[in-house]
């Protein structure tokens, strides 16, 4: 129940989509950090677009000022989201497109599914877009016998591959060109079989594997970057040329958008446009930015829709501090810094939201509970919130969320578990100083657990065994801190 | 200047050399050190593990004990963090706005020991010797919860007869994150091995930082891997003089 009595908003639904993982992250974390391959091919990757987001940032004055125009911007639309959308909502139909408003991952799937349907055909080629690989759409498409071809070169990567995406802007970060080469030399009927993993060479063949798509298919299905509320525009970001392909040619094209991708005015694209390129592909502009407002008779897809997911955006907007997650841009500079992404990759969050941005909204679109060892994944070293071009104060959330999870599970839970009991017993000892000098005198018990020199212990019981299974343990001193004073200066209190 | 002490936790308990470094360094700059007995932790392992609630009275503890004290200091960033960023918060989250407000005048008052040498006191030359090779890492919330800057450097800098070299990836974390090391062990441990991988590039003697909880962590690593690498506090080194050295 919210505070006023109402319902609490809905999350994200079980069994559609791709929000949740199939196990707990230290479980996935495991697997990945055993492949070599894998933490040399993102290590690279990461390395190389941080330092090039770090050259054009540095470039530009008043980056600090633009952060804080961005992170203002969208503060101000998520607090009158409701009446945003109703202009947006007004002014792409006057321009004559369809909106449509999705409750969650099966009504969108659902009205994509039936607008595709209704134009007959079985084929539909994709914009690169978060939202449709967050509702499972493919797999909804393909159920109703529609083939959903991703014309990204990276998303091609991860659909010929039978793989999923494990980065926000380079699905495939997960692959070197050795790789590519073999997933297109198995996935696409009509390579050359001499392909060399020369870049060009991958390059052109999915070119030509994808032009004949471009020029066939009749209905385009994207998400979107920004959304203005004052004019009813759509606008995608990229950088192939696939997106301008898919947004103009065919007959139809279909928009699924969260809910908070919107910006108020057309102005305010003036903020995002500088801080997207340079946070994402550290570029200084990004190669194609295309806009629509509508149909233009004549020109371009004539039967426009847009379709507005929630899918748990607002039971995310309703938490005050949770709620600067949708704030986020998908630029992706947080996962480019993260050294536990770094070291993971994106699979591991189980989720198409991997990163520390991930970590914050995977939880909060599917209800806590679900994503609870998300929060988690995070040293909170604060990487992620220096690069945020909208100042999203990341460690700021996953602290909240933690405290949201301990709070729900002592909520559930009539008996409570072993770490809730000893962080209990933990504070009981530290809220008065005569327990604590108590516990520190036990703790030199730890000493007899002690070997070498310099002193440390080697093994500690659970759960500490996690720590000492490949790091020691600092044995305890003969003489705390305090009992130095104590001996040698007497009572502190006496001198203050 | 009449300057309360505390010690946290972890160096009371564990390394209580940091702790004493730290009344050293200070005294040897003509200062009052003062130690209120009161004083237990800060919290933060249970604010950064989810358990507010328990954090509370930790909250109120530290602010009661040393709201009579003008100016405070502790021997790392990590807790100076938390008191600044976290206690307040915590205690709204409770509903408690006098505590809050408390807290916050508390806070603003407390510093991590490079911020009170420089940043405060004005001094960059403590007047320290200590003949070795030696790197700094800069730990996560020095660097980027306190913005603490150069501050460790220029202190370092001015010690005599050190060999201070550059860490590679300086920036990056050790992996110790609190009860991270433990929940996300692999993780933590992956990166512990890059951030040891760069302290043995530097051929250091010694790894320096201002945080003993990080330095905890990564002398896990050098210990266990008997590299022959020492960590010593910030204040250890600032401490040394030719008479004593760590």
């Amino acid at each position: 129940m919210m505070p006023d009595g109402s319902a609490a908003p809905p999350t994200a639904p079980p069994g559609v989509g791709h929000l949740r993982g199939d196990r707990s992250f230290p479980a996935a974390a495991r697997e990945a950090l055993g492949d070599s391959q894998l933490r040399r091919n993102i290590g690279n990757a990461t390395g190389t677009i941080r330092a090039k987001r770090a050259a054009v940032v540095a470039e530009v004055a008043d980056w600090e000022e633009l952060r804080e125009a961005g992170r203002a911007l969208k503060a101000d639309t998520m607090a009158r989201l409701p009446e945003l959308l109703v202009q947006l909502e007004a002014n792409v139909t006057a321009a004559g497109g369809t909106v449509h408003w999705a409750r969650d991952a099966n009504d969108a799937n659902a009205i994509v599914t039936d607008i595709v349907r209704a134009t007959g055909s079985d084929e539909v080629v994709k914009v690169k877009s978060m939202a449709t690989q967050e509702i499972g759409l493919n797999e909804a498409l393909a159920d109703a016998g529609i083939a959903a071809i991703e014309t990204d070169l990276a998303e091609l990567i991860v659909q010929l591959g039978d793989d999923a995406p494990s980065h926000i802007l380079v699905p495939a970060i997960h692959r070197n060109r050795a790789e590519i080469r073999d997933i297109f030399l198995r996935g696409m009927a009509d390579v050359d079989p001499e392909l060399t993993d020369e870049p060009r060479r991958l390059a052109m063949a999915a070119r030509a594997h994808l032009r004949a798509k471009f020029l066939t298919a009749r209905v385009g299905v994207s998400g979107a970057n920004f959304a203005v509320a004052d004019t009813g525009t759509l606008s995608v970001v990229e950088s192939e040329g696939n997106g301008r392909m898919c947004l103009t040619l065919p007959d139809t094209l279909v928009t699924v958008m969260g809910i908070e991708k919107i910006v108020p005015t057309w102005r305010d694209l003036e903020v995002f446009l500088q801080l997207l390129p340079r946070s994402s592909t550290g570029e200084r502009m990004n190669p194609y930015t295309s806009m629509w407002t509508g149909v233009h008779p004549g020109d371009g897809p004539q039967d426009v829709h847009l379709v507005l997911l929630d899918n748990g955006r607002t039971a995310a907007l309703a938490d005050e501090i949770g709620r600067q997650a949708l704030h986020c841009i998908r630029c992706s500079a947080c996962l480019n810094v993260c050294p536990v992404y770094e070291r993971t990759g994106g699979h591991a969050y189980g989720s198409v939201y991997p990163g520390p941005i991930g970590a914050i909204l995977s939880p909060q679109l599917t209800g806590i509970e679900d994503n609870a060892s998300l929060p988690f994944a995070s040293s909170l070293c604060g990487a992620c919130y220096d690069a945020c071009p909208v100042k999203i104060n990341i460690p700021e959330v996953l602290v909240h969320l933690r405290a949201r999870h301990v709070e729900e599970r002592r909520r559930l839970r009539s008996v409570p578990g072993p770490e809730a009991v000893a962080m209990a017993a933990a504070a009981w000892v530290m809220a008065e100083p005569t327990r604590y000098a108590a516990a520190q005198r036990a703790a030199r018990a730890g000493r007899l657990l002690a070997r070498g020199t310099p002193r440390r212990i080697r093994a500690l019981p659970p759960p500490l065994s996690a720590w000492t299974a490949a790091r020691n343990a600092p044995a305890p001193p003969t003489e705390t801190f305090r009992e130095w004073w104590a001996r040698t200066r007497g009572d502190g209190e006496a001198r203050s | 200047m009449k300057i309360a002490l505390f010690a946290t936790c972890l160096a009371d308990t564990l390394f209580p050399d940091v702790a004493k470094a730290t009344v050293r360094v200070l005294e040897r700059l003509g200062h009052e050190v003062v130690f209120p007995q009161a004083q237990t932790c800060c919290g933060q392992m249970h604010v950064n593990t989810g358990y507010q609630r328990d954090a509370l009275p930790l909250v109120r503890r530290y602010v009661e004990t040393f709201e009579p004290h003008d100016v405070i200091v502790a021997p790392s960033g990590s807790c100076v963090g938390s008191i600044r960023h976290q206690h307040a918060t915590v205690a709204r989250n409770f509903g408690d706005e006098d505590l809050a407000r408390r807290a916050e005048l508390v806070a603003e008052r407390t510093y991590e020991l490079s911020e009170l040498l420089v940043g405060v006191l004005g001094v960059d030359d403590v007047g320290a010797y200590f003949p070795h090779r030696v790197t700094y890492h800069p730990t996560c919330h020095s660097l980027r919860m306190l913005r603490v800057g150069d501050n460790p450097l220029r202190l370092l800098r001015n010690v005599r007869g050190i060999d201070l070299v550059e860490l590679p990836e300086a920036d990056q974390c050790c992996g110790f994150g609190g009860t991270f090391a433990v929940k996300n062990a692999d993780t933590s441990t992956a990166m512990l091995t890059d951030k040891m991988r760069n302290v043995l590039a530097t051929r250091a003697e010694v790894c320096t930082a201002g945080d003993a909880s990080c330095l905890m962590h990564i002398d896990g690593g050098l210990s266990r891997l008997r590299t022959g690498v020492r960590t010593l506090h910030l204040a250890e080194i600032l401490a040394s003089t030719a008479e004593a050295t760590p």
